[in-house]
């Protein structure tokens, strides 16, 4: 029993006991929590290497490393952050739990190829893994895979590319499943325009996954083809094109920014309005530009590849698409802060968090602007601008939209309440020691520091000391965090069914959820965020 | 607790399971897409080198196939049919013969790589490094592009085997027979990426 005191999700209520009735679960509970400890699990270790890399750009501690350890650790914090944190994290971790809860249904549509493709994730992180530690060390490629060094180099790419190709099955897989799951059970009486916009944001973060994945998964058989056999498509030795290459990673790897963004923009849309009690400000608009950002998102790939050698009039065309994708982002931002306007705001954590992540995430937005400008792009190339840019959107932007939606989803997760103090204390650090590291990257960008480098000119020595010293405070302030949720799992205060008095399904039920989510299948009746008059039933 | 006491008697929605299939087969086209793209860019930027590798190129083994893979789609649409008029051992035979001509393709492809390998016509032979490097590309496109191709007609019969089974057993519903109906699906697909594989390679000449 849990603390709730009726039986949960939590507990083992099926023929099986123990490990075996959480590896084969079908629940999409359950599923959801695989993926949280599992990519947890990858966030911290991707974020010692962080740490590791900081601390090599100290003097002090530069020879902590050499060279091509150095690159070797780029890479594996890239592709650990990115493929088993930040692409997987909130569809796969919040999708599967949240997804069915909040359009009222019982799971999601094919149960068991969830299930598969949680084993898919596990294989594929396996195999990257693996590859650090077999053959000739690990890949030392950047997360990016660029032929045709990434086709020459002696070190483990093969493995590692395969890992990431596996990983996308996942992908892929769940994108199916959240479509059908979206487009087929829905709750009698929820229209779409009656979805929350979490729901909204997956759906169209599940577009994503379906149609760009593959193009990844094509680029990477490519990659290992080349290596194994010299099919030659990227090699310009035997007729390929590296260039190519190039355009069909960003083809797969730009859309794969917005999977990581949508549904952290999803979460912040639930967030706001339970702790402003009112309803969202312009929720078509809020609807329609996830799907609007999911379309032209698909179409600016080029950006990445201003200095690659494009014809002027393709860059001409992706720095316009660029401007473009700013503006449904815009949109999601004003119609947030119009949220606000009016509301009666009952200032906890998961908001303070939500704001947090549009405060970071503008600052994101408005730089990755300034790169799709040309002519700045130019100077900006390959600087640790590009790298305190990226940081501040899938940090600053996923990062804290997951740490919020964590806040405001675990006492419906585990039916406990975590300390709202040390929520705010965790802030504090985390919010200082961000903005010192990347704000930081940003400038030294700006007077000229290349990323990717193992040393750097003494004019840049106090940025990377402020840098590092950043680094320390938010590793601080992740410790307190992450130390104060795994407190609450076990020995929180008891949360009750809506703790924040939230007006969406997911808070009608009890917390924990029971195994069959609703104990009377829900009919609905209204719009998902309706406060004051009729509110509750 | 049991959970048969708290669940409601299973839910089954066919239409979602359509639904999926047809999400699924658009991953693979794009799957495929991808290498679609790199041959139209190549042919682009080689348009003499394709045509010179295309003469290449066994036209009347590659069009036997096409043939050969057609008649397949047919056999298997018409064990569909078989099967929702409840005629169990024909619709059995239809999947059968379905497999046995997904083998022959496969047979028929072995002979062809055969004898191109045989030529010293394969990625990493001295013979074709010495080829303008249009000709290197197009036989990497070619073994990648039918390569993959070809696994995906091995998972075709690796599905409709186990399908021919169900079929066997009366596992598969003529009411509802999604499985095999999706299984159909799948062997198109892989039908039509063929169709469009034999004139990017076969008739490049």
């Amino acid at each position: 029993m849990s603390a709730a005191g009726h039986p949960s999700f939590l507990d083992d209520t099926g023929p099986r006991k123990g490990v075996l009735a959480w590896i084969l679960s079908t629940d999409h509970k359950r599923i959801g929590l695989l993926y949280l400890y599992a990519s947890l699990g990858f966030f911290f270790a991707g974020a010692l290497i962080g740490l590791v890399m900081r601390l090599v750009q100290l003097d002090r501690f530069h020879h902590l490393v050499g060279a091509q350890t150095y690159n070797a650790l780029f890479t594996v914090h890239g592709v650990v952050m990115i493929f088993l944190f930040v692409i997987p994290g909130l569809p796969a971790v919040f999708g599967n739990f949240m997804l069915p809860l909040l359009i009222g249904a019982q799971d999601v549509a094919f149960p068991r190829l969830n299930l598969a493709s949680w084993y898919f994730y596990m294989a594929g992180a396996a195999i990257a893994l693996a590859s650090l530690f077999l053959g000739h060390g690990p890949p030392d490629t950047g997360w990016s895979f660029y032929a045709p060094f990434s086709l020459r180099t002696g070190t483990n790419v093969t493995l590692a590319v395969f890992g990431a190709f596996v990983l996308g099955f996942s992908s892929m897989l769940t994108g199916i499943n959240f479509i059908t799951t979206i487009h087929r059970l829905r709750a009698p009486g929820m229209t779409w325009f009656r979805m929350p916009l979490f729901p909204w944001s997956i759906y169209a973060t599940s577009w994503i996954q379906v149609l760009a994945t593959p193009i990844l998964a094509t680029t990477l058989m490519l990659v290992m083809l080349e290596r194994i056999a010299g099919v030659g498509i990227f090699d310009p030795a035997r007729g390929g094109d590296p260039l190519l290459y190039q355009h069909m990673f960003w083809i797969y790897s730009h859309p794969a920014v917005y999977i990581m963004i949508l549904p952290a923009m999803g979460v912040i849309t639930e967030i706001l309005p339970t702790f402003a009690r009112r309803t969202i400000f312009g929720y078509k608009a809020i609807a329609f530009s996830s799907i609007g950002i999911a379309a032209v998102g698909s179409l600016v790939w080029g950006h990445h590849m201003f200095t690659s050698g494009m014809s002027p009039f393709a860059n001409l065309l992706f720095s316009l698409l660029t401007m473009i994708v700013a503006v449904p982002s815009a949109i999601k931002v004003f119609n947030w802060t119009a949220t606000l306007y009016k509301g009666s705001i009952d200032f906890q954590p998961p908001l303070l968090y939500a704001l947090t992540f549009i405060f970071l995430f503008s600052i994101g937005g408005l730089t990755g602007v300034m790169q799709g400008a040309l002519a700045v792009n130019v100077h900006l190339h390959d600087t640790y601008f590009i790298v305190g840019h990226f940081h501040y959107v899938m940090f600053g932007g996923t990062g804290f939209g997951f740490f919020a939606a964590l806040l405001y989803w675990f006492p419906k997760m585990f039916g406990r309440m975590y300390s709202k103090t040390a929520a705010w204390i965790a802030w504090v650090p985390m919010f200082i020691g961000f903005n010192m590291l990347y704000f930081t990257m940003l400038v030294l960008g700006l007077e000229g520091m290349p990323r990717r480098y193992y040393n750097h000119l003494p004019v840049f020595n106090t940025g990377h000391e402020v840098a590092t010293v950043g680094s320390w405070i938010l590793v601080l302030g992740l410790v307190i965090f992450f130390a104060n949720l795994a407190y609450a799992r076990f020995y929180g205060a008891e949360a009750g069914p809506a703790p924040w008095g939230g007006s969406t399904l997911e808070w009608t039920t009890p917390s924990p959820p029971p195994v069959e989510n609703f104990p009377e299948p829900p009919v609905v009746t209204r719009g998902p965020y309706v406060y004051g008059l009729g509110a509750r039933p | 607790m049991n959970l048969e006491a708290v669940l409601p008697h299973e839910h089954r929605d066919d239409f979602a399971g359509k639904l999926g299939m047809w999400l699924f087969l658009l991953t693979e086209i794009l799957f495929f897409s991808g290498l679609f793209l790199c041959y139209s860019y190549l042919r682009a930027k080689y348009p003499a080198d394709f045509h010179q590798a295309g003469s290449d190129m066994n036209v009347v083994l590659g069009v036997a196939n096409t043939i050969v893979l057609l008649t397949s789609s047919l056999t298997l649409a018409a064990g569909i049919v078989a099967i929702q008029r409840r005629r169990r051992r024909l619709a059995l035979g239809c999947v059968l013969a379905t497999i046995l001509l997904g083998l022959v393709f496969l047979v028929d492809k072995a002979v062809e790589w055969t004898a191109e390998i045989h030529h010293g016509l394969y990625p990493g032979a001295s013979h074709l490094a010495r080829q303008p490097p249009g000709v290197q590309v197009f036989f990497g496109l070619y073994y990648t592009m039918t390569g993959l191709h070809g696994l995906h007609v091995i998972a075709g019969i690796s599905v409709l085997s186990v399908m021919a089974v169900w079929v066997a057993r009366g596992r598969i519903e003529p009411d509802r027979p999604l499985a095999l109906e999706n299984s159909g699906l799948f062997w198109h697909l892989v039908d039509v990426v063929w169709i469009f594989l034999l004139p990017l390679f076969y008739l490049a000449a």
